[in-house]
Formats: C-alpha cells, structure tokens, sequence
C-alpha cells in the first residue's frame, strides 16, 4: 500500500485520458451545442450551469471516480488521504488535457472542414468564455480541481455520502425532467438548494427509519397485515389510473408507451417465452393497423363497407392472428438466425407491398389511409391522449393477464421446453408445429392490437410507419426490461420509448442515446432490468463458467 | 411404403409444397408474358445481368463480414453495414483533399489506392473496436446479448458520423478515365468501365481471401475456431488472436466494399450502410450463413435477381413500377429459397442445431 | 414557529396586493384565449422539423433558416425570441407527439413547421385544437390547404407552393420546348407522388404522351436496371421529382443507361440544391429543375447563405431554408400586428387575431418573394422558372438569371 509504482499512476492518467475522450466526442457531435442553453441552474436569468457543461463534466467525473476507486482498491480503509486526493485531481487534469488540447488544435487549424462541430461557441463554452490563454489554463484547474473533489466525496463516511451524492445527482435530474414535462426553466440557486437538501435528508431519514418500519410491518395482527397488503396494491392501481392528470403530452407518452408494451407483450411470447427470434414483428402491427383503416375509413370505397372502431376491431386482430399463422408456416422448419433475416424479410415485404403502386387503389400507397375515425366508448369519443391512455391500459391489461396465465400453462411451458431444446421437447412429446404457431399467433394477436389502436389514434396511416426499426426497438424493449419477463416489457418500454420523448431536446441524438444505452445495458446488466428468475439463474451459472 | 410417406407428409409439408409450386408458376407465367411481348432486346437482358453482377460483387465483400463472423462466433455482427459506412465516409475527406490539391486529377489510380488503403484501415479499426469493446465481454452471453449491443452500437455509430460529420450527401471525386464504356460482347454498348472495375477488384479480393481462409496457416485456424473453439483453444490456437483476425478481414474487406460503393454510386452518407449491410446479410443467409463460397455464390444471386427478376417477372404479370418492389422480391426470393433449403444453398455444414 | 406564520401572511397579502394595483387590467376578448408575455419574458415560438434520421437533413434546413431569422429579429416589442422545437420525424406518429407536446405549452404562440405533409396531417387538429398557429415551410401536398379542406385545419398556413402549382409548370415547359413523350419516376413519398400525378395530368392534357410511370426506393442505389426498362418505352423526357440521394443516382446513371444518353433529365426543388451536384457529379450539366424564380429573391438572400455559412460551417443542405426564414418573419410580423403593450411592458397577444393577421398577410417581402396568404393559407410567391445546369462543381453553386449562373433560369 505505501510503495506506490509508476503504474500506479499510469492508471489515474489512463482513466482521465479516457474521460476526456469521451467528453471530446461529447462535444464534437454536437452533443454540449444543443443543450448549452438549456439551464439547470440559474441567477438573475444567467445560466450557472446548462445541461451541455453538465454532459461534458459526467464522464470526467465518472472517470476519475473510476480512477479512484482502481486507487482504493483492495484497502480496507484508505490511509493515504492524500494520495487519493492527487489520483483524483490528476485524473481530472488529464480530462481536461484533451479538452484544452481540442481548443488549441481548434484555434490553429480550421476544424469546420471535416468536423462541422467545431464552431467558435463550441470552444467558448470549453473556455467559459476566458479566451485562448487563460481559458485554458481555467480549463485545466477546473479539472483538477473537480477530480480532486471527487475523490474528496469517496473519503465521506458512508452515511453521509450516499444522500449527498444522491441529492447533487437528483438536483439536475429534477431540473431536466420539470423542463421537459412542463416546460420549466432550469432551477434557480435557493430552489436547487432546496431540493438537493430535501432529498438528501429523506434519503438519509428513509435509511434510519427503513428497517424499523419493516419491523413495524412484521409486526402487525393479521387484519392489519391484510390492510398493509391492500393499500400496497391499491396505490399503484391507483397512481396507474390517475396518470393523465399529469397532461396531454405525458399522457401522449404514455400511450406510445403502451402500444409498445401491447407490442413487447406479444414479442415477449414469441422471443423470450418460445426462443424464436423475430425482427419482422411490425408486419403484424402493420397489418392490424391497416385492417383497422381500411374497414373504418370513409376514403376506402372500393369494398363499401364502413365499420366502427369496434366494430372493426375484431377483424383487426383476426387479420394479424391469420397473418401470424400463415407467415410462421413457411419458417416452421428455420432456426436461429435463419429465422431472424426471413422474419425481418416478411417485415420489409409487407411495409414495401402497402407503399406499392400496385395496391395504391386499395391502400392507398404513399398517400396512406387518413380520416380514420376515433374510438367511441359509449357517448365519449377517445380522441385526445388523456382519454386514449385507458384504451390502451385496458389492452395492455387484458394482455398481460393473457401472458401471465399462458405462461405457467402447459403451453407456456411447451414454449420454454422449446426454447431450451427443440429436439429434446419434441422427444418429451410436444407438438412442435402446433406450439411454434401459437407463440407466433398469440404475439401477432398482441401486435395486431397494438397496431388497429394506433391506426385509430393518429387517424391516418402510412406504410412510412412500418419501418424495420420498430421491430428492431420493439426487440430492445424486451430485451432491456428482462426477457421472459412481463414486468420487465412496460419496464423497458418506459425506458425506451418514454425516456426518450422526455428528452425531446435532443431529438437529433435520441438515436445516438438510444445506441449507447443498448450497448452500456448489455455490458454491464444484460439479463435485463427487471430480470426473469430462471433468465437471471442461467446467466449466472455462465457467470460461474468463466 | 407409401404409408411411411404418409406420415411423414403432414399438413404443413402440403402446405409449403404448394407455396412453392404457386410461387413457380406466376414466376414461370411472369417470365413467358415478358418474353412474349418482345419489348426488350437480348442485350437489355445482358445489361441487366452485367448491372447485377456488379452490385452483387459489392454485396460478396460486405456479406464476408458477416458471414465471417458468423461461422467464429455464430452472432450477427448488426453493426457490420456501419463499418462498411465508416471507411469510404473517412476516405471522402481524404479524396477530397487530393481532389482539391490537383493530385487526384494527374494521378488518379494512385489516388484511388490510397483512398482504399484509407477506407480499408478506418473500417478495420472500427471493427476491431467493436470487437474489443462491445463483443468481447460478452463471448459467453446468450446469443441474444450480442445481437442487441451490434445493433445498439450500429446506432451507435451511424449518429456520430452523423453528428460529427454532417448529414449532408458527400460526392466522390469522379475518375475521368473510368467514365464511358468497354466493349463487351452482346451488351447494348459494352461494359461500363466503373462497373468493370469494381467487378474485376472484387473478384481479385474474394479470391485472396478464398486462398488466405483455404492455404494459409492462420485461415486454417480460423476454420478450426469456427468447427470448436474449445477444442481450437487446446490445439494451441489463440482463439481470441483469431477472432481478432476475423474482424480485421471483415472489416477490410467491408472497407474496400465501401470504396468500390462510391466509385459506382459516387454518394457516402451516414446511414448509406443500412440497406447494403441488410441485403448483404440477406445474401450471406441466402448462401448459408458461415459459409465463405456461399456468401460469395448467395451475393451475387442477390445482385443479379435484384436487378433482372423485376423486369423479368412482375412485367409480365402487370404489375405497375415493379422496381419498386425490388426488395420485397429480394425477400421472398430469400423465403423461397429457405423453404426448401433451410440451411441456405450450400448450408449443410450448420444443418448441425446451432441454436 | 409563530413568526414565520406570521411572515408568510405578510407576503400571501403583499402579494395579493401587488397583483391588485397592477394598472388597468388587460381583458382578453379573443375566442381562442390570448398569450400574455410578462415584461422579462420571451416571446415563444417553436418548429416541428424533422432533424433525426435519413430526413434529416430537409429538417436541419429549414430549422437554420428558422434560427438565423430568429438571430436577425433579435427582439420583438422590447422581448426576447425564444425558439424551441420538437422532433416530427417525418411521420404521421412523430408529428401527433410533437404536436401534442407543443400544444401543452401555453406560453407557446406559433409552430413553424412542418416538414413532411404526413406529419403536418396528423399534428395541424392538435395545435389547431390548441389555438397555435402554424405555418409550413415545406409542406406542399394539395390537400392541405385545399378547398375542401376540414375546418380544423383553420389555423395552418405554409410558405411553401403547392405540388399543384409546381408540377404543372414542369408539364408546361416540358410540352412547350417540344416534348411529346415522357416518362415519371417517384419514391413511395406524399411528395414525389403528387408531383408526378400533377405532371403526368397536366402533361396528357396538353396532349403529350407518358410512356413508363416508375417507382424506386428512397434507399435503392442501383437504378440501372429500372432505368433500362424505362428507356424500352423510348421517352424524350423524364421527370422524376425526388429527393437528393435518389435523384442524384438516377441523374449519374441515366446517363449510362443505352437509349438514355440524350434524354432530358428534370426534377423539382426538392432536389434544388448543392448538395445535388455533389451527388449526381457531372450529369447535372444540362439537367431542368423546377423551382421558385431566384430573380425574386432579392439580394437578402445572398445575405441570408452568407450568415448560414459563418453560423452552421456549411452550405444549405435542402431546398426550403428560404422559405423557413420567411415563415418565421411572417410570424414576427404578425405577432407585432397584434400584440397589445401595458405599459410595464406585458405583452397580450390573441390566438384568433394572431391567425387571422397571418392570414391577412399581403405583399409580404420575403426571401422567396412576395408573400400573399390565400383564405386556404398558400402563402407562397407561385412564380415557378425552370432552371438548368451549367457546372457540376457545387461551389458554383448560384440559382440566377444571369449568364454565368449555376443553374441558370431558362423559362419562362
């Protein structure tokens, strides 16, 4: 612990490197330009920090966290104070190295040519509008100055650490949702102050008193129990159901969340429940969406028939249940990765065959099918998201029950011998034909759902819509929530789906986060967030493997 | 005897038989309507043949990197179509710069070497970044995990190019002894001469890599890694040098595949990896997935499908602008093909269950 | 405890009391409600482009055109501009969300946007619904601002010409340099559709013949083949208005289809821009495209590429960032039509007058021309010329009238 190498104090420099490579790409995607006026902190209408200084401030701090705790290591207590505090601080000197080198590359050659990024209110914002010079010297003992105070937290006692890091990182967090839900402003110095504290102290007041209430519960008469166990699930219920107080546009979200998870229940079936991998999953929402338009749209009139919302909604599904058996036909005999590009095929056909020419008397082609009508639910018509969101809570209801129940039947456990082993649960004597085709007709059912909703919420549909990329997200979904797992789908559904809309700001780079994100998940918690048991086993025993 | 056959036919066997037999038949009457209206000359047909094989050999040098891939660590490697967009995307600027200092113009095939050698470097690295950081950790994950971080880091990738280099279509430098034609028998005006080109550099490149998989010491390893890698690790072989090799040929090759792209096509654009990344997955599985001859054979029937069977089949039948419906033809072509094959055509080494 | 009680009903009061004396209240007397802009606050408008995936660049466009007129206003009767904006992702989907979530915002005046007709079907009933008005700057399918419109549509306008006006123009030209055969390509976009049905309607009106009407991918590369069928059909001329990518294929390699050499190759102005030189390379010497006439846009334009050049580090990426900067000073000039100033410097603007001042909008000077809204809210300069190539190198890059313009205006 006390003879300290040269490689020790390579790794603080490589991890700083690293931070500040990562804040480089940052900005030079463009990344710390959009968000550089969006304030989390203000005074006087001055922005103290935005939301861009704080994304290039995250990986330098990540780092030299990283750094420190690579210094930390293997210590039971940390003796050498000191030392701790130089890792940290020439961590964060070396992040800002890169940032500083950035600047001066930027000042000499003309960067715009490849790197569109690269503009003068880039390096402004790198120098905190100090000019070349002492810009970038500011720079640098900025740096320093954060590494070292990052390995200052780390040396905080455990209990006074943890609420005080989860109330500086819940002041930001709370100060980019409040502007993205309701348009607010960033927080002014007493109110972030406020809120860091509050947090900090329930935090800390939740972990005194947590264990003392879980005996106070343990200890309760039966009725009393029984009590605590209702409100428990009432209140969830409850809040589930008083959502769209929130707003039109949360409430908007929360149906594009729901028609994923409507989507992501029927995927889970057929990818996490049998293991057949399938990438042509929005075929069937195409095909419940164009059902229901073209049996309820007025503009239709080459077969005369014109439904209502519920009226058409049975052939909706039916039409995506069907669709479901006759495509799993052909890749009956298909494994693997043979069925991933041929289901991803049926996809494309069916998007490319609605935007043809050649059906463009009977759907419309490129012109898609509008003036879809509404749902009506007796005399209240569904047409803002507020009311939509109990359409679609209501689908999502029935169909998860419908997976819950199907999953410990003898089906569902047909799917899962299947997916463990085709041969050997054809050999235990299960129908594979018959168990192959339900899962690929329960989850078309689902989608098909999902997809005559939609076509009657935005009340015009193009084959646009269709795209490969919502079977490749509905796919993320499942897979970040936890396969198999059924909370795990409106999990990852929130995740993927909702998240994204909150961060609207950066419309450009949600595809970039979104990448990201997948990636940083699979390494680092790939059975998913909200993981099934036998999934989340498995992954462990390969864990012991290696 | 007949009542083996019996059993052995179910429903679905029926079922199939008569996709298939539906699908010849409007093929078969497509192909007889087209012919019989005489509106195209023999010649029209060997151009679009020649067009085919052109973007067929493009397709082989990307559908290696997948198949490559594949038969070492059986995952679909999504993010490949951005490896094969990073390289010609970095090489643009690199013309570019030639361009504009006049060298490109007195040298152009010295230039172009360059910017091959360029391309092919910048899609290496990429490869093997991802290999590093995105697939590595994950060797002994369900199969699944890897396939979501490609397509995650796929995203990835395509939106910074995009965000560090601009959305705007970026043209390659046109190489003015390549313009016009070369005679060749029984085409309309001959050859094009990029067309030629990219034909003839493709197939020298399939062919080196054919000998270096077939001859050389490390292809035979790579061949053993993919059969077992256990058994491979206790033969001595490093498996993960191997599998590092692998992505430096994918990637290679993706970038020399990426170079010939815009000599034919002249645009690089951030997302200009999806559909050739997606068809010439398709053409890889179309061969048989993991097979080197079988992504070459399965491209290049790809190409030349994709470019004839439009005129050839859906004219006859009436269909109104049937080049757009190209790639739903690609598909079913695919769906057809694995009906009765379902290893691909010459998949039968992973007739095996792999799943 | 019982002084601060005490101190909070002082301020609950003071408040109370301040708000009170606050002068002659403004009362709001317009039936959509009215924005009311507090002295120190900004003046809020939003776009609804599309500025994420393969569109993006159509959104990023006219985003900066919008941004750079936001620069040049700088302030509106004493208040701050402040643009925000929302993803429409050139869908009917991302148009209703992005809709929705503008429409939440009640400080929220005008929407510029937006980009793809698709997005502006599904968002025009929610923003309306919400009293926000909105104009598009590239919206050009007819039945947006058609006739028979519905009456929810009551608050949208676009600067940009309608397909109707546009592809008939192509039609005439064409007929009239003596073209009696043609053929028509499109891409499966709302756009490119309309425009070639117009085209081909008013084209076999005239009394020409269409020979081959062809379809491709906006993704496809290889248009070699679907091009050799179309040179089977032996066509004079061929109008395919698409977009950059595509189009910029199909011009390079009609030129090295047998039977295409010759032919005269058209687009519209969705591929009217640098970026189009770039990608067709060589084969745009000599190509037509149909667009607004440049000798109307005075010499502000000039201006206007000068500062998106310095601001964004390159040129314009599509064709409608004129239109979007007009767009949004025709949204300026109307809010300070109507918004009425207290004298502590509060601005109250009402929603109905402020639609009805856009759509009161005449002889308007923007870039593209003269702007006069219709009762159907077209406000565009229709003044279509038809341009042709003159150099393939995109720093030529120079719409005019003049001689050494890159493309020069030709008809009429």
């Amino acid at each position: 612990m006390n003879a300290r190498t040269r490689s020790d104090w390579m790794a603080p420099v490589k991890s700083g490197l690293m931070g500040g490579l990562i804040a480089l790409l940052i900005a030079m995607v463009g990344l710390v330009e959009v968000s550089v006026k969006r304030p989390i902190l203000t005074a006087d209408g001055r922005i103290l920090l935005s939301v861009g200084q704080l994304l290039l401030l995250l990986p330098i701090i990540l780092m030299c966290y990283k750094a420190v705790q690579v210094f930390a290591a293997g210590c039971e207590k940390v003796t050498d104070r000191l030392g701790l505090l130089a890792t940290g601080a020439l961590s964060g000197f070396f992040a800002s190295l890169v940032l500083a080198a950035l600047v001066l590359l930027g000042r000499v050659i003309n960067l715009r040519t490849v790197f569109i990024r690269a503009s003068p209110d880039l390096f402004n914002t790198l120098t905190f509008g100090l000019g070349l010079g002492g810009g970038s010297v500011v720079l640098l003992l900025f740096g320093a100055l954060l590494g070292g105070l990052v390995a200052a937290i780390t040396l905080l006692p455990d209990r006074i650490r943890r609420p005080l890091v989860l109330g500086l990182a819940l002041v930001p967090l709370a100060a980019i949702l409040t502007s993205a839900l309701f348009a607010g402003r960033g927080f002014s110095v007493p109110v972030a102050l406020l809120v860091g504290v509050v947090a900090a102290a329930l935090t800390f007041a939740w972990r005194q008193t947590q264990p003392k209430l879980q005996d106070r519960v343990a200890a309760l008469s039966p009725s009393g129990q029984r009590t605590y166990q209702v409100f428990r699930w009432l209140l969830p219920v409850a809040i589930v159901l008083a959502l769209p107080r929130l707003g039109a546009y949360p409430s908007e979200v929360l149906v594009n969340v729901g028609l994923f998870v409507l989507m992501g229940l029927g995927l889970n079936i057929v990818v996490g429940f049998a293991g057949l991998l399938d990438l042509g999953y929005v075929a069937f929402y195409a095909l419940g969406a164009y059902a229901m338009a073209v049996l309820t749209s007025p503009e239709m009139t080459w077969h005369g028939i014109h439904l209502t919302f519920w009226q058409a909604l049975p052939f909706a599904v039916l039409a995506s249940t069907s669709a479901g058996i006759i495509l799993g036909i052909p890749v009956l005999g298909m494994r693997g990765d043979y069925l991933a590009i041929v289901t991803l095929g049926f996809g494309e056909i069916i998007r490319l065959v609605f935007l043809s020419d050649w059906l463009k008397p009977f759907l419309g082609g490129s012109n898609g099918i509008t003036r879809i009508p509404k749902a009506v639910v007796g005399s209240i018509a569904l047409d803002n998201s507020p009311k939509l969101y109990y359409l679609i809570l209501a689908g999502c209801v029935v169909a998860a029950f419908v997976a819950i129940r199907l999953k410990d039947s003898r089906l569902g456990r047909a799917w899962m011998a299947m997916r463990e082993d085709e041969d050997v649960a054809q050999a235990m004597g299960i129908d594979l034909i018959k168990t192959k085709l339900l899962a690929f007709a329960t989850g078309a059912t689902f989608s098909g759902l999902s997809g005559a909703i939609f076509a009657s919420k935005l009340t015009s549909i193009y084959p646009h819509s269709f795209h490969v990329l919502v079977s490749i997200n509905v796919l993320g979904v499942i897979i970040v929530g936890g396969m198999g797992s059924i909370p795990g789908v409106v999990v990852g559904a929130l995740a993927l789906v909702g998240l994204p809309e909150l961060l609207r700001e950066f419309a450009e780079f949600r595809l970039l986060m979104y990448g990201a994100a997948l990636v940083f998940m699979m390494l680092t918690r790939p059975e998913g967030l909200v993981p099934e048991a036998r999934r989340k086993l498995e992954l462990h025993e390969a864990d012991g493997e290696v | 005897m007949l009542r083996r056959l019996l059993r052995r036919v179910s429903g679905t066997t029926v079922f199939m038989w008569l996709i298939g037999i539906a699908m010849l038949v409007v093929v078969v009457w497509g192909v007889y309507a087209t012919l019989s209206s005489g509106r195209y000359k023999a010649s029209d047909w060997i151009d679009l043949t020649v067009y085919g094989i052109a973007q067929g050999s493009v397709y082989a040098l990307i559908a290696l990197g997948y198949t490559l891939v594949y038969g070492i660590l059986r995952m679909i490697n999504f993010a490949h179509s951005e490896v094969f967009m990073s390289g010609p995307f970095i090489g643009y600027f690199v013309a570019m710069a030639l361009s504009q200092s006049g060298f490109f113009n007195r040298q152009p095939f010295v230039s172009l070497i360059i910017v091959l050698l360029v391309a092919m470097t910048v899609s290496t690295t990429i490869a093997v970044l991802l290999e590093r950081i995105a697939y590595r950790p994950l060797r002994r994950a369900p199969r699944l995990v890897p396939l979501i971080t490609a397509i995650g880091a796929s995203y990835f990738l395509q939106y910074t190019f995009l965000g560090l280099f601009g959305s705007g279509i970026k043209g390659y430098p046109e190489v003015a002894q390549l313009k016009g034609y070369w005679p060749f028998p029984g085409t309309s005006s001959g050859i094009l001469r990029t067309q030629a080109v990219v034909i003839v550099s493709a197939f020298v490149m399939l062919a080196i890599l054919y000998v270096f998989v077939q001859r050389t010491k490390t292809g035979k390893a790579m061949q053993a890694v993919s059969e077992d890698k256990d058994a491979a690790a206790l033969m001595g072989i490093d498996v993960d040098r191997i599998i590092v090799i692998t992505f430096v040929v994918g990637g290679a090759l993706a970038g020399a595949a990426g170079v010939l792209y815009a000599l034919l096509f002249k645009q690089v654009k951030f997302d200009m990896g999806f559909l050739p990344g997606i068809k010439a997955f398709t053409a890889a599985v179309l061969g048989g997935i993991g097979n080197v001859n079988g992504a070459m054979l399965g491209s290049l029937f790809l190409g030349i499908s994709e470019s004839l069977f439009p005129n050839l089949v859906l004219d006859g039948l009436g269909l109104p602008a049937p080049y757009q419906l190209k790639d739903a033809l690609a598909f079913i072509m695919l769906v057809a093909v694995l009906i009765f094959r379902p290893t691909g055509i010459l998949g039968e080494r992973l007739a095996v269950k792999k799943a | 405890m019982k002084r601060v009680s005490l101190l909070m009903v002082i301020v609950f009061v003071a408040v109370i009391v301040l708000t009170a004396c606050g002068g002659a209240k403004f009362t709001c007397a317009d039936p959509k409600g009215c924005v009311d802009i507090a002295p120190k606050d900004p003046v809020r408008i939003a776009y609804a482009f599309v500025v994420s995936g393969g569109d993006a660049s159509l959104g990023t466009d006219t985003k900066r055109g919008s941004e750079i007129a936001v620069d040049e206003k700088k302030e509106i009767l004493g208040h701050a501009i402040e643009l925000v904006g929302e993803d429409e992702l050139c869908a009917a989907e991302g148009g209703q969300t992005a809709a929705t979530k503008l429409a939440a915002d009640p400080k929220l005046l005008a929407v510029i946007g937006t980009n793809c007709s698709s997005a502006a079907r599904a968002a025009i009933p929610i923003l309306c619904g919400a009293g926000i008005a909105m104009v598009s700057p590239s919206n050009t399918a007819p039945d947006l601002t058609d006739e028979a419109r519905p009456p929810e549509y009551w608050c949208y306008l676009r600067t940009a010409h309608n397909d109707n006006v546009q592809g008939a123009k192509m039609a005439e030209y064409a007929y009239e340099k003596g073209f009696r055969k043609a053929a028509t390509i499109h891409d499966g976009s709302l756009y490119a559709d309309k425009l070639q049905q117009v085209f081909a309607a008013t084209f076999v009106q005239l009394g020409g013949t269409i020979t081959a009407r062809e379809a491709v991918g906006p993704q496809d590369t290889d248009m070699k083949p679907m091009l050799t069928r179309v040179a089977a059909t032996g066509p004079e001329f061929i109008y395919y208005p698409i977009f950059i990518q595509a189009g910029g294929h199909i011009t390079k390699q009609a030129k090295e289809v047998t039977g295409l050499e010759n032919v005269q190759l058209a687009g519209a102005d969705g591929i009217f821009s640098p970026d189009f030189l770039r990608a067709a390379g060589d084969a745009v010497v000599g190509f037509n495209w149909s667009s607004p006439d440049f000798s109307a846009f005075g010499a502000g334009y000039g201006d206007f590429l000068a500062k998106h050049e310095a601001k964004y580090g390159e040129k314009t990426l599509a064709p409608f960032h004129a239109h979007s900067y007009d767009a949004t000073m025709m949204i300026f000039a109307a809010i300070e039509k109507v918004a009425v100033k207290d004298a502590d410097g509060t601005l109250h603007i009402g929603r109905q007058a402020l639609v009805d001042a856009l759509f009161a909008t005449k002889d308007f000077q923007g870039l593209t021309g003269t702007l006069t809204c219709t009762a159907t809210g077209d406000c565009a300069d229709p003044k279509i010329a038809v341009y042709v190539g003159q150099s393939a190198d995109p720093d030529t890059w120079n719409p005019g009238a003049d001689a050494d313009s890159n493309p020069m205006k030709i008809w009429p």
